[in-house]
């Protein structure tokens, strides 16, 4: 390694106390001065190995070396006095307060023993000058949008002293505007001498952005390159040890009628806003309709009033004719309703529970799984069987405990379940976020045959890719409205659909209502 | 759980109980003149003779009926501590059935418990239904409601069923036919001991092989998951404890007809207390309740005969059972042990070449 080396891990294991082991003997460096990209699928052990980095997690075996010299780091506040700092995937801000409050939060300038609010404003718009990470401090984070958010989550590491910045898939949430601009303000801090490591799992970023680029895959390191000396197929295949089929198979759809009609709805969320405000569409049998749409703008309480789990406040949604309003969640599930959720360790499965319980969960008291008193034991365990073999859950057996298995194992586990229910309208939200490559073809093949075999789908998902590729149709939702339909899924531009995205670009509210089937 | 994780679990118990032992060694130690003689008889004590062992079994009937109706209610993540007061106003309406009614013999006292085990489920019901309603916590009111239960039973006791011509406060003599007969001639345990037994593989069959025990289970790991899986878990969050309350009554009822003539408790009998333990030993598993009611009766027994025949007193076995569970209940006790478990078997499945 060069003289400009900064920061070396060495010989990093770390195993998870589920025994899942996220980094096997990881060896990783970082020049000085440099963006270096940290590439892999989900359940590479990139953000393990972050976390690590950060203090967050503590590695079984292993050293850190920052300048040549031994590090210990273990916490985050170790790992800020050595002058690394973290922008996590989920924010860490508290969205009652104000930017600035967020900023100097731990260490708040002060007047006698109060907060001094005027230097922390200060402090908030000179360092926001200096970076070019301009931020309205006297705003409240909760209605601040997600990019700025980020960009007080950058300032706010390097209000701490951070020298090498650590940005976990910082623009997973963010449309493709928003990431342009996110990338010429870390380009920069780059040029202030600043050190990042970037995570991501997009190709296109690492190639404009960063220097070099280091690939893991399934826990371990498969190699460190220069961005200009590898493309793009070089990265992809190191990343999953074979060439990734980015597309789906699936024929032309043949809708037919419609199974899920929803006419004005609105929904409220926690704060008695309007989450979801006077939206109407359709999905019909044999399609699947896609919305895509940043993380926040309504999707979530839209699939919650359909499956039950939210309160409809007007408006109405109906499937295969019935009303919806009113039903409980058994009553939407045997009117033929499943629901993929998109946090699966809330909603989707009981983790301290058995494979086999987390299947029975939605049936288990169906005639065909118990008696009068007692439960079918046999019937039961032959159906898990069954259902494993079929959805290739990898298990030590029936019993084993849910928590205990990857996230792509869990994540078939609930869809074993929904599906197998026999249903007329799939509501799929993020079904393959955060597992790995296997399964999420697996899963996305199996959306398309059950499409095939006559189910409305209507799938959720803030990965852009998995929305134009699976769906056959698809709507934008931005502010609780729809923005945009487009008959054609494969017909729109990723450029315009961020666009859309973003709330820039509306369509007319005669084009939007051609998604309204009756 | 896997086979492991049990076995790590039976470890964690044991260890836990034995430091508990050792720490009550060194106690008995520095107080008594005769440690030998003290420890002899707090650990062999209720093995001493015939009757010192009835008197464990005695014990450990009202201790399973307890533990079991805790261990629903927690397989159901409802804290409801009002087995203590389910037990107490379930004697009471027992009792009260015992003095007032004439009915002939075996109806008198199935009669008799079944009252007190209604009462029980009902007065466990209520923070059910005020949690449901109003989003009160169960732990909270169940704990207040156990001091009403107490201080209403003795007003009943007291203006109603009060024997005045006994010294004491107690109540009138039980009619013959409520009692329930003796099983063991020179113990006071009764037929009630065939209701544990039956008690336990019910609860057991219940949790594990019935739909209503599979949803208490659910909705006790998720219970958002329950939800979403189409399950009623406010049904559930009030038939677990009704079914505990039901538990918590019979066992009180049993206990009275088995064990007394008449009423006369002036203080709570802390079996409610001491259920929560025997369930937090149990794990909540109905089939190790036993095992647990009978460790905790043996524990108070040896203590006992060693306050009576030692110069260390009985206040001290308090001691053990708080470090005990204290230790069972730090969840991250030897919790570094099994992550090197874990990670020992996680690196040889790596080197054996299975891959994630």
């Amino acid at each position: 390694m060069g003289m400009d080396e900064l920061l070396r891990m060495e010989g990093i294991t770390k195993v998870y106390p589920n025994g899942i082991v996220a980094n096997k003997n990881v060896d990783f460096s970082v020049r000085a001065g440099e963006i270096h990209g940290l590439v892999g699928e989900n359940g590479a052990g990139k953000s393990t190995l972050m976390k690590i980095l950060f203090g967050l997690n503590q590695a079984e075996e292993g050293r850190i070396t920052l300048e040549g010299k031994e590090i210990r780091v273990d916490s985050p506040y170790a790992a800020i006095g050595h002058g690394i700092g973290m922008v996590h995937q989920h924010f860490m801000l508290v969205p009652s307060l104000t930017a600035a409050e967020n900023l100097v939060m731990g260490l708040e300038p002060r007047k006698g023993i109060y907060l001094d609010i005027a230097a922390a404003i200060r402090t908030t718009e000179e360092l926001g000058k200096k970076y070019n990470l301009i931020v309205d401090p006297k705003a409240t984070v909760r209605d601040l949008p997600v990019g700025i958010k980020q960009r007080l989550e950058i300032l706010k590491a390097l209000f701490r002293g951070a020298r090498i910045l650590i940005l976990d898939e910082p623009t997973a949430v963010l449309t493709p505007q928003e990431t342009e601009e996110l990338f010429s303000q870390l380009k920069l801090l780059r040029e202030q001498g600043n050190t990042i490591v970037f995570i991501s799992h997009k190709l296109n970023e690492i190639k404009e952005l960063c220097d070099r680029v280091t690939i893991m895959r399934s826990g371990s390191v498969q190699g460190t390159f220069d961005v200009s000396s590898v493309d793009e197929k070089d990265i992809s295949r190191l990343m999953v040890g074979r060439d990734v089929i980015l597309e789906v198979e699936k024929d032309e759809a043949e809708p037919a009628e419609t199974v899920l009609k929803v006419r004005g709805l609105v929904v409220f969320d926690r704060f008695k806003k309007r989450a979801v405000d006077g939206v109407s569409f359709s999905v019909r049998r044999g399609e699947i309709l896609g919305i895509a749409g940043v993380e926040g703008n309504g999707q979530g309480e839209l699939v919650e009033a359909i499956t039950g789990l939210g309160a409809i406040a007007a408006g109405e949604v109906s499937v295969n004719g019935k009303d919806v309003d009113g039903m409980s969640i058994r009553e939407i599930r045997e009117a033929g309703v499943c629901h993929v959720p998109e946090d699966r360790m809330t909603y989707g499965c009981a983790p301290n529970l058995g494979v086999e319980a987390n299947l029975m969960s939605c049936n288990h008291d169906s005639p065909e799984f118990t008696g009068p008193v007692f439960l079918k034991g046999k019937e039961i365990r032959a159906n898990s069987q069954r259902l494993i073999a079929e959805y290739a859950v990898k298990c030590s057996s029936p019993l084993q405990e849910v928590g205990m298995l990857s996230g792509g194992n869990i994540q078939k586990v609930v869809v074993a379940r929904e599906f197998s229910s026999g249903p007329s309208l799939i509501v799929a939200d993020q079904p393959t976020r955060g597992i790995d490559v296997g399964a999420t073809e697996f899963i996305r093949a199996r959306l398309v045959e059950l499409r095939d075999a006559g189910a409305a789908v209507l799938l959720v998902s803030a990965d852009l890719n998995e929305v134009m590729e699976l769906s056959d149709s698809l709507i934008v939702m931005y502010g609780g409205k729809i923005r945009a339909y487009a008959p054609d899924a494969k017909a729109v531009g990723e450029e315009e659909l961020g666009l859309y995205m973003l709330g820039l670009k509306n369509q007319s509210s005669e084009e939007i209502a051609r998604v309204v089937h009756d | 759980m896997t086979k492991q994780q049990r076995l790590f679990e039976v470890v964690r118990t044991g260890l836990a109980i034995l430091i508990a032992l050792v720490i009550a060694l060194v106690i008995i130690l520095v107080v008594s003149d005769d440690p030998g003689d003290a420890l002899y008889k707090f650990l062999l004590g209720p093995l001493g003779s015939f009757r010192h062992f009835g008197n464990v079994i005695e014990l450990m009937i009202p201790l399973v009926f307890t533990g079991i109706a805790i261990s629903i209610m927690f397989s159901a993540a409802q804290f409801n501590l009002g087995a203590e007061g389910g037990f107490f106003i379930g004697a009471i309406a027992t009792a009260f059935v015992a003095i007032k009614f004439n009915l002939p013999p075996v109806i008198h006292p199935i009669v008799a418990i079944l009252f007190g085990s209604l009462v029980g489920s009902l007065f466990c019901g209520i923070p059910a239904v005020l949690k449901v309603k109003w989003g009160a916590s169960e732990l909270v009111s169940s704990l207040m409601f156990n001091y009403i239960a107490f201080f209403f039973g003795l007003f009943l006791i007291n203006y109603y069923l009060r024997d005045a011509s006994a010294g004491a406060m107690v109540s009138f003599l039980f009619k013959p036919t409520a009692l329930l007969p003796k099983l063991v001639p020179k113990t006071r345990i009764s037929v009630g001991i065939f209701a544990a037994v039956a008690l336990v593989a019910v609860a057991a069959l219940f949790m594990q092989k019935t739909r209503w025990g599979f949803r208490i289970r659910l909705t006790g790991a998720n219970a958002k998951f329950s939800q979403y899986s189409g399950i009623d878990t406010n049904a559930v969050v009030v038939y677990s404890q009704v079914i505990g309350g039901f538990i918590a009554g019979l066992g009180g009822s049993i206990e009275l007809l088995g064990m007394y003539t008449r009423f006369s408790w002036q203080n709570l009998p802390g079996y409610g207390w001491d259920g929560v333990i025997v369930a937090i030993l149990a794990r909540n598993n109905p089939l190790f309740v036993p095992i647990a009611a009978f460790f905790l009766a043996y524990l108070r027994i040896g203590a006992d005969i060693m306050s009576r025949y030692s110069d260390v007193p009985n206040e001290f076995v308090a001691l053990i059972q708080g470090t005990i569970i204290i230790l069972i209940a730090a969840s991250s006790f030897l919790a570094k042990y099994r992550h090197k478990l874990v990670f020992k078997e996680a690196t040889r499945a790596v080197s054996a070449g299975g891959d994630r």
